[in-house]
């Protein structure tokens, strides 16, 4: 990929604004909906001790919580890198590196998950939550870091000229004029990684990182149908209430003024 | 800084300013030496690529001299460190360059707040300023900039170039991206701000008839920002210093410089035959015509206004002068330009109606007035009559 093309954004803009404000509605009533009749449905048919040790609320909320911890360490660590570089990547001295950086991140993002998470085993020796965090973050690093250099980058020179030619310092216009015009570019970013992180933490088992996968595996691996759909769907429904929840930071945390 | 003209601006002097290019053989300004004088608009004039918003970025040192030096109100600008520098200089760019997710009030508080004023100052400020530009403050405040027409960021751009009271002003082609007309609005609001801030302005503009129209004095650049004349607009339009000014002078010279002279500059002798429509009688105005030999009369009503133009044939039949006739088409006041004057004279068939500040009829203007007035003007400026109008010093 060349650097022209590393800097496409991702984008989450689905549609008009009306559209956008019924599926802030619809998209949680759906995943209860989903959530709702398949849980159901497992607990109410007749399930053998096997499924039973699995389909209980103790053990679904435990692999939830792990699966919702995952994903907001990885969050955590997504934004608290790629935010930063990404800006220091925008400065003027630092340009010619953004490439090289992309490239990385974009290898993180073309290498399979499993791979990226098997690799940093092999290499680390760790195991449970980290084990698993640091590698599926840096698999879904890339949208926030190339939506933070992009979001940057399209701010209007102008404002900038205009800001430090009333006097603002460099430092302020960043914080001031910058940042806040990326801030929608910079959150759709962090959507998708997010999502991204959703679905990859499924994979944390491997490492023993616990998580909805090893629903998934527990239930492939007995020949216990129950148990995997189980797993699978609740993954489905927090891969969506991510979704969710990021798309209703981006309706209220953008900058005022722009529409 | 005010002294007994209340002057608030300061004297900008520029000596052999040079900005070279990494990488480019010649420099983009060469040896610039021009000063400044306080409380004057001065305008940096050029075709595009001249460098002379090069120039005048180099007063704020958004762009570092490469060598030269620049003082401004006598202190060497390249000594201070920029940041603080330009908070002393007002910015206005074209397009406003306003920050769109400000409000209007925000916009205009940024620079106040770099400079650490408490927030009722700062309110007190945001408020005096949009008064100063002609915006409501509690319609306009809370507005962004994008809920604004193209005129209204303009002004809100001026607002906050001159929220810190800086002693100067750049302005970088400001009113480049609006129509005509609000264009020609914004020009008389800055010079009605001008005579009461008195600001020492640098104005970037490549329209010579706005250089003419805003300038006190107007330095015509050419490459490499080569000043090849600096002077009042009177004297480059009476004698362009080359041919290559004259070129940018364009053609029309002499009707630019009616733009610059009034019509109380010249004489409007009041020679036109006047009656009060609701005072005299037909008949009397009648004799009083044919007494004088005149064909026409003015009407005025009763504060002395122009009404209408009655020829001597039409006064026979009429029982009153309210009802006869044509009305009068274009007046000029004492106020307005010749240029003005001259399309009036043109559209009223050989001369035109002067009244003075309330309306009253005060005089008449013609053709002849005009001629005289771009004469002696030339005359003034050195240079003899040119019969060919060509351009030669």
């Amino acid at each position: 990929m060349s650097a022209a093309t590393d800097v496409r954004a991702f984008s989450t803009e689905s549609g008009s604004r009306r559209a956008e404000r019924v599926r802030l509605l619809a998209q949680p009533a759906a995943v209860v909906v989903l959530v709702g009749s398949v849980l159901t449905w497992a607990f109410a048919r007749d399930n053998d001790e096997i499924e039973a040790q699995s389909i209980n609320a103790a053990t679904l909320l435990t692999k939830t919580w792990e699966h919702v911890v995952i994903t907001f360490v990885v969050a955590a660590v997504v934004a608290g890198v790629a935010v930063p570089l990404g800006i220091v990547l925008t400065r003027p001295w630092a340009r010619p590196a953004a490439p090289l950086f992309i490239a990385v991140a974009n290898i993180g993002q073309a290498a399979p998950a499993l791979g990226v998470l098997v690799l940093f085993f092999l290499w680390t020796e760790w195991e449970g939550l980290w084990a698993a965090a640091l590698p599926i973050a840096f698999y879904s690093l890339l949208p926030v870091l190339r939506n933070t250099i992009t979001g940057i980058r399209s701010v209007d020179p102008a404002l900038v000229d205009a800001g430090r030619g009333i006097g603002m310092s460099a430092f302020g216009v960043l914080l001031r004029v910058e940042l806040p015009l990326a801030v929608p570019m910079v959150l759709a970013g962090l959507r998708t990684s997010l999502v991204l992180a959703v679905g990859t933490a499924t994979l944390a088992f491997f490492v023993n990182g616990g998580g909805l996968g090893e629903l998934v595996d527990t239930g492939y691996k007995l020949n216990r149908v129950p148990v995997l759909v189980v797993g699978a769907v609740l993954a489905v429904g927090l891969a969506l209430l991510v979704d969710w929840i990021g798309a209703v930071l981006e309706e209220y945390l953008g900058p005022r003024g722009l529409s | 800084m005010a002294d007994s003209d209340n002057v608030s601006g300061v004297e900008i002097q520029l000596d052999q300013v040079t900005k070279r290019y990494p990488g480019s053989r010649e420099p983009a300004v060469r040896d610039v030496s021009m000063t400044i004088p306080a409380g004057k608009i001065v305008i940096l004039v050029g075709p595009s690529g001249c460098g002379k918003t090069t120039t005048m970025r180099m007063i704020n040192r958004l762009i570092e001299p490469t060598s030269g030096t620049i003082t401004i109100g006598g202190e060497d600008a390249l000594r201070l460190d920029p940041d603080t520098l330009r908070r002393k200089i007002g910015y206005a760019i074209q397009q406003a360059g306003l920050f769109p997710h400000f409000t209007v009030a925000q916009n205009i508080a940024v620079v106040p707040g770099l400079l650490g004023w408490n927030r009722s100052r700062i309110r007190e400020r945001v408020d005096e300023m949009m008064d100063l530009v002609g915006l409501e403050p509690a319609d306009y405040r809370d507005r962004y900039p994008r809920q604004l027409s193209g005129g209204q960021q303009q002004r809100v751009g001026v607002a906050r170039a001159l929220a810190a009271d800086p002693p100067v002003l750049l302005m970088d082609e400001p009113f480049g991206a609006v129509d005509p007309i609000t264009r020609g609005n914004l020009q008389d609001e800055l010079l009605r701000l001008q005579t009461e801030l008195r600001k020492t302005i640098v104005f970037v503009t490549h329209d010579f008839d706005e250089a003419v129209k805003l300038g006190d004095k107007i330095a015509v650049l050419g490459d490499q920002s080569a000043i090849l004349q600096y002077d009042t607009p009177e004297a480059i339009l009476a004698n362009p210093a080359d041919d290559t000014v004259a070129g940018f002078v364009g053609a029309g010279a002499s009707l630019k410089q009616l733009t610059l002279l009034r019509v109380r500059d010249v004489e409007y002798p009041d020679i036109a035959l006047t009656a009060v429509e609701t005072r005299d009688s037909p008949g009397a105005l009648r004799q009083r015509m044919t007494e004088q030999g005149r064909t026409y009369a003015l009407l005025l009503d009763e504060r002395g206004r122009p009404k209408r133009w009655v020829h001597v044939r039409d006064l026979s039949s009429a029982t009153s002068l309210t009802s006869v006739g044509r009305p009068v088409g274009d007046v000029v006041s004492t106020q307005s330009t010749l240029q003005d004057a001259l399309e009036a004279i043109i559209a009223e068939g050989g001369n035109a109606v002067v009244t003075g500040s309330r309306g009253e009829y005060v005089g008449m203007v013609d053709i002849r007035t005009v001629t005289d007035a771009v004469q002696q003007l030339r005359e003034e400026h050195g240079d003899a009559p040119e019969p060919t109008g060509s351009a030669a010093s």
